[in-house]
């Protein structure tokens, strides 16, 4: 509980201050939110999927492949 | 030799992360120099009184605001790209990033987050004195996020504090501070942030310009322009003080980017500085990547000055790398060719240890890691396929330097004379000087990027610096794929600036609230 007494300072900036926003701001976060969802939702998940961490479970595994890369090559 | 990718691979995934790069870097500066202008103007406030620097404050920090949001984690798409893309390069560097960057995500989400709110929000919520130094500590914050990113930018330039596990493929951090503390992260993070400095005040010595022309705000744009006059004639002149730093660090860690920015083929004692020549193709050269610079205009030995701060140094040329040479300091460099012997041993000694280990030989293991740790610093070389391939693309590196300083010089004019007239109230006197300090807010961006395309293109073929060449970064995909993505940031970064474009135009029509 007093925790949550410390936090609640800080609830009401951030409470206030998105609910008496200007409309220029609220085109900025409209903006912002669409932008990191095409990042997360799009690239990341869709097309830019982590190689390694897609492909292989553990450290060793990874470390294992790209040893691999490292001394097939010559 | 087989080819671990194809060209086509290498060079859209090359094309891609520096697209990305350069978008992500459009918004970067501004939030880093504006947010101590902001400071520095809450600052004039509290103490003075003043209510128009109040006023001034509230207008640059809505263009910061819009800046700060449509740039924020623009960054993550290189992050992004570093686990798609150079799969082989992440994991290689993996542990070295990981503790700057988990730093540098403490750092922007706590520090910056947190009095970035009390900052837009904590007008008339939280004293004076509580709601500026929130306002400095984004400022701080925003800075030491960038010291971290340009630690591990510093560490590929010039790989230090760390030690290569042959069985994880990984290098491990052993010395924290070597890597914090090194004299190429600190040149880069001070020419960084004092380059973005100067954006910073050029963007808001031209935008008060404007006012200036449209004779509105006049109060309001003489004070912004006297402030950002000051500030930008003290970053640029730190920005020249940190180049002439980072020029001698290249001189000792990365000469063939030196060469490169100069057009130096043959270096000597007492080498001259081009000032502005063509580089052009030479049959009589020993390789097609060099180029001979015709019609330059040279300052006597100053080469050797910016090296080495002495005018009689010796500094090499591409071909005394190529062949080997020994530097000013006495260190003795061996040919690019038996660099490359050494990397290929470096690489056998790695397959001959992998084996061992997986036979349980503990001898041959050991002997294969002395092989190993021994040729380790020319590990890189062992994956080229001509010497001539540590020659990056000189055309470029050379242009983009010239440019780069050339602007900055311009910017010591823009701001000596804004600085003076402004001071003096005479600023609005010359319409030039409106004109002239509008012109410089593109410079200052064209600026900036030829820094990054000098730093990043001119230590080529590496992403780190003698370890691991880019071909061998990047992950074995289809180039199909990395054009597709390519073709989607593109379009994704240049919406994004759009819309910061149009909507700051809109806020700097509209103009500071109040009088």
């Amino acid at each position: 509980m007093e925790f949550l007494t410390v936090l609640k300072p800080f609830w009401n900036l951030y409470y206030d201050g998105f609910s008496h926003l200007p409309r220029w701001t609220k085109t900025v976060l409209a903006i912002v939110a669409v932008k990191l969802a095409v990042m997360f939702l799009v690239f990341k998940m869709l097309l830019m999927p982590n190689y390694l961490n897609s492909r292989y479970e553990t450290d060793a595994e990874k470390g294992e492949h790209v040893l691999q890369q490292f001394i097939s090559k010559p | 030799m087989t080819e671990i990718a194809t060209s086509s691979l290498v060079e859209w995934s090359r094309w891609q992360f520096a697209m990305t790069a350069i978008y992500h870097y459009m918004f970067v500066p501004l939030t880093l120099g504006l947010s101590f202008l902001l400071a520095l103007m809450e600052t004039l406030w509290v103490r003075t009184g003043n209510e128009e620097w109040l006023r001034a404050e509230k207008f640059w920090m809505k263009l910061f605001g819009i800046n700060f949001a449509i740039g924020i984690a623009t960054g993550l798409i290189l992050e992004f790209q570093f686990g798609s893309n150079w799969s082989n390069y992440s994991w290689f560097v993996g542990d070295i990033f990981g503790a700057p960057l988990a730093v540098e995500g403490l750092f922007a989400f706590f520090m910056e987050a947190t009095f970035f709110a009390v900052m837009f929000f904590g007008w008339n919520k939280v004293s004076r004195r509580f709601h500026l130094t929130s306002t400095w500590l984004v400022f701080a914050g925003s800075n030491i996020s960038a010291l971290w990113i340009l630690v591990a930018n510093a560490w590929m330039q010039h790989p230090v504090g760390m030690e290569f596990n042959p069985l994880s493929a990984r290098n491990e951090m052993t010395d924290f501070w070597a890597v914090l503390g090194s004299p190429t992260a600190m040149n880069k993070f001070f020419h960084t942030v004092t380059s973005a400095y100067t954006l910073s005040a050029c963007f808001v010595v031209g935008v008060s310009g404007w006012y200036i022309l449209r004779k509105r705000h006049m109060e309001f744009a003489r004070k912004s322009i006297l402030l950002a006059s000051v500030f930008g004639l003290f970053s640029i002149l730190a920005t020249i003080f940190t180049g002439d730093s980072s020029a001698q660090d290249v001189t000792r860690t990365q000469p063939m980017k030196l060469a490169a920015m100069e057009g130096l083929n043959r270096g000597g004692h007492g080498a001259d500085f081009t000032l502005i020549g063509i580089p052009c193709r030479d049959e009589a050269l020993p390789s097609e990547r060099m180029r001979s610079v015709k019609y330059g205009i040279t300052v006597p030995k100053v080469l050797s000055f910016f090296g080495y701060h002495d005018f009689d140094a010796f500094v090499p040329g591409m071909e005394d790398i190529l062949n080997g040479y020994t530097s000013h300091e006495g260190v003795t460099y061996p040919s690019v060719e038996q660099r490359m012997a050494n990397g290929r041993l470096a690489i056998d000694a790695l397959r001959a240890y992998k084996q061992a280990t997986d036979a349980k030989d503990e001898a041959a293991a050991k002997e294969s890691l002395a092989v190993l740790r021994e040729n380790y610093g020319d590990f890189g070389y062992g994956y080229l396929n001509a010497p001539d391939e540590v020659i990056p693309p000189v055309t470029l590196v050379f242009y983009s330097f010239r440019l780069m300083v050339g602007l900055g010089m311009l910017f010591v004019v823009l701001f000596a004379a804004a600085a003076w007239w402004a001071k003096k109230r005479q600023f609005d006197r010359f319409r030039f000087m409106p004109y002239f300090a509008l012109f410089c807010v593109p410079c200052a961006y064209i600026a900036s990027q030829c820094g990054w395309i000098v730093a990043e293109v001119g230590r080529q073929p590496w992403v780190v610096q003698d370890l691991m060449p880019t071909h061998i970064a990047i992950t074995r995909i289809a180039s199909g794929w990395v054009v597709t993505t390519f073709w989607m940031f593109a379009v994704l970064f240049t919406l994004l600036l759009a819309a910061e474009v149009g909507i700051m135009c809109s806020q700097i029509k509209k103009g500071p609230k109040g009088n």
